[in-house]
């Protein structure tokens, strides 16, 4: 079992044929992932990596099945490419892509609230269900199908944390990168729900960083909802005030959004928090008693 | 990105939000010819950085007479000023704003944010204007009234009139507040804003609602479709290595301790600080070179590091991912070739190519510390900024 994404899961790219769509469908194609075709407007009717090409959403899901697709457009297209992937009726909506403007986030934010799709990201490495399925850029190898359910805003900070998981030979159920924007598709709430519901998901590994409060919201929901153990990292115990760290989401604003805010509320929740990233593996051992 | 209070006055201004009369100096001699140009008896002349806390530090200041105008534009054009949002050695100050005099009856507050949580626009107003908001937010939360926008109606004037009226205003304030509130929407919608604050917005003693400050921050992703603001960016208020850092697609802020540290990845950029910190360390930067780091970008990076006189040592951690170890080692062989490099470099490799990067540092004959592991790597680095400081 896992969540989001599975075996079954058929997956287009839109911006198929761009270098970064051709570079991780290539690495999708090589892991497993049923990837059934790409939409580029204006070269439909061909063939890219051996699949077919649409012009649309509407005629790739009509002719492939898909339901769910990766985009890799750049920012000042991609509120376009998320709203029509919405209204071909794509259930899951992965968009890798930096640097969306806000506003149009607000925008596609408000569309999916009255629709059936899930948007996971933007800014951010994408889904995996080791072993079935990987939508998105994180490198495949690090993965091991397991038990431990990973959540993130951040990319090269989730594959420490699976490395970790894998060394210990526990791997992972599904790992969820929801990105680093000021506004994401999938919160730490939705993710931390799907988890408590997914059988195989023993145990649940979330990684927070400054700014905002979805962190302070998940362990409200932890507290009342997740009977699973679960370890908390949050990176910028560092980080200066009102300085963006990289991610756009990543800034304490107001004195709000600080890690120590963070860690204060996961810990009244029972949730194990690390100071230190390197020990995600070490308290996941702690909390389940793992070998 | 921010602006500048005379910038965000002159958008205020375009979208029909009523502000005073003023203008921009670089020189004494044009304050001079503002305040002539404004007539009165009386002008607020006001240092523009990028920072708050202004009055408190001496940088606004009501005059009454020309001399006034020009002793405060002799004394800080030139200079720097340092508030309590400052670094010790302030903001360079390079324009002062010379506006005219408006009295006033009532101090109140207006903003407008992302609220992330809800993900729409909220509106915030308090009697409580001229302080700063956070502390009424926590203070006396109940003090700040909301309202929020959606995104697909928009402002709606009934949201306006409300505001107005928890605000105690009366008559024609209520009209005239509707309005403001409305084309405050409007352009903080089409300048693609990521927060404007008006604090205070007062009521003169003539009865009207007026903007006596204005701040805007805008949406840097956003930037590419506004060429107009682009243009009004003022470097001057930045620190110099990040400018630089960031013409490269480099994410770099300045800190105060001695281990410059190279990470990919915002996240794991944090990560290592911290770890740094938790260690016994003190972290110099938070850099990250990003996903696809280029070789150029890598050396850049390096360079960058490097130009802070109080880095002794560096901390280079990989988790290649899409970006290769083996580029990043080849940026680090070109830039410690081209620079040189006398303070002590930990490179901890993991990943993509890791095994590649690692062999051509070590075949590079550079005199670089290979770790086993991130806890490794950052104590080997303190531990090497210690023994070269």
């Amino acid at each position: 079992m896992s969540i989001l994404v599975d075996s079954t899961t058929r997956v287009i790219c839109q911006g198929f044929t761009g270098s970064q769509g051709t570079l991780h469908s290539e690495q999708a194609i090589a892991y497993g992932t049923q990837l059934v075709g790409g939409v580029t407007p204006g070269k439909g009717g061909s063939e890219h990596l051996g699949l077919p090409v649409f012009d649309s959403v509407r005629e790739a899901v009509e002719e492939t099945n898909a339901n769910a697709t990766v985009i890799y457009v750049p920012a000042a297209y991609c509120k376009d490419s998320i709203l029509e992937a919405v209204d071909a009726g794509i259930e899951l909506i992965v968009c890798i892509t930096e640097g969306i403007p806000t506003l149009d986030m607000l925008e596609v934010k408000a569309r999916i609230g009255i629709s059936d799709a899930r948007l996971i990201g933007p800014n951010c490495p994408g889904v995996i269900t080791p072993g079935e399925c990987k939508i998105g850029i994180m490198p495949g190898d690090i993965h091991l199908p397991g038990k431990v359910g990973v959540v993130s805003r951040s990319g090269t900070l989730t594959y420490e944390a699976v490395k970790q998981t894998t060394d210990k030979g526990y791997g992972q159920t599904t790992c969820v990168g929801i990105g680093g924007d000021p506004i994401p598709g999938t919160h730490f709430v939705d993710v931390l729900g799907l988890f408590q519901q997914d059988d195989a998901t023993e145990a649940v590994v979330m990684v927070g960083e400054i700014g905002g409060t979805a962190e302070e919201e998940a362990a409200e929901f932890i507290k009342s909802e997740v009977r699973k153990p679960v370890v908390a990292y949050i990176a910028g115990v560092t980080a200066p005030p009102g300085k963006r760290m990289g991610h756009a989401g990543a800034i304490i604003a107001g004195g709000k959004g600080t890690a120590n805010e963070k860690f204060t509320a996961l810990e009244a929740a029972g949730v194990r928090t690390v100071k230190s990233l390197a020990d995600i593996g070490d308290a996941l051992a702690e909390v389940t008693g793992w070998e | 990105m921010n602006l500048h209070e005379y910038q965000a006055k002159r958008l205020f201004a375009d979208y029909g939000l009523p502000v005073s009369v003023g203008y921009a100096a670089d020189t004494s001699d044009e304050a001079v010819a503002a305040a002539e140009r404004i007539g009165g008896k009386a002008w607020v002349c006001k240092v523009q950085v990028h920072a708050g806390g202004r009055g408190k530090a001496g940088g606004v200041q009501l005059v009454d007479s020309i001399e006034e105008v020009r002793s405060f534009a002799e004394r800080w054009l030139g200079g720097r000023l340092v508030t309590v949002q400052t670094d010790a050695e302030g903001q360079p100050v390079n324009q002062v704003y010379i506006e005219a005099c408006a009295g006033i009856e009532r101090e109140l507050y207006l903003g407008a944010v992302i609220d992330r949580s809800s993900s729409r626009i909220v509106v915030m107003a308090s009697k409580e204007g001229g302080v700063e908001i956070e502390k009424v937010a926590e203070e006396s939360p109940e003090k700040i009234f909301r309202v929020v926008i959606d995104p697909y109606v928009g402002p709606q004037s009934y949201q306006g009139r409300d505001l107005a009226f928890r605000l105690g205003m009366q008559g024609n304030q209520v009209q005239q507040f509707t309005l403001l509130f409305n084309k405050l929407i409007e352009l903080f919608n089409k300048l693609d804003c990521s927060l404007v604050e008006i604090n205070p917005l007062v009521i003169t003693d003539e009865g009207d609602v007026h903007c006596l400050d204005a701040k805007i921050n805008i949406d840097g992703n956003a930037l590419y479709r506004h060429d107009d603001l682009r243009s009004m960016r003022d470097i001057s208020q930045e620190d110099e290595r990040e400018v630089r850092a960031d013409g490269f697609g480099l994410n770099y802020v300045a800190l105060d301790g001695n281990i410059g540290c190279m990470v990919n990845g915002a996240g794991l950029a944090m990560g290592t600080m911290d770890l740094v910190k938790l260690h016994g360390g003190n972290p110099a930067n938070f850099l990250d070179v990003g996903g696809g780091a280029s070789q150029e970008a890598v050396a850049e990076a390096f360079k960058i590091i490097l130009s802070d006189p109080n880095v002794r040592a560096v901390l280079i951690n990989i988790f290649g991912g899409i970006v290769s170890c083996a580029t990043i080692a080849d940026g680090i062989i070109a830039a410690v070739e081209e620079i040189g490099v006398d303070v002590p470099v930990v490179v901890r490799f993991e990943g993509n190519n890791a095994e590649q990067g690692s062999n051509k540092l070590a075949s590079s004959g550079l005199n670089l510390i290979a770790s086993s592991s991130l806890v490794d790597a950052a104590d080997k680095a303190i531990e090497a900024a210690g023994a070269s400081a």
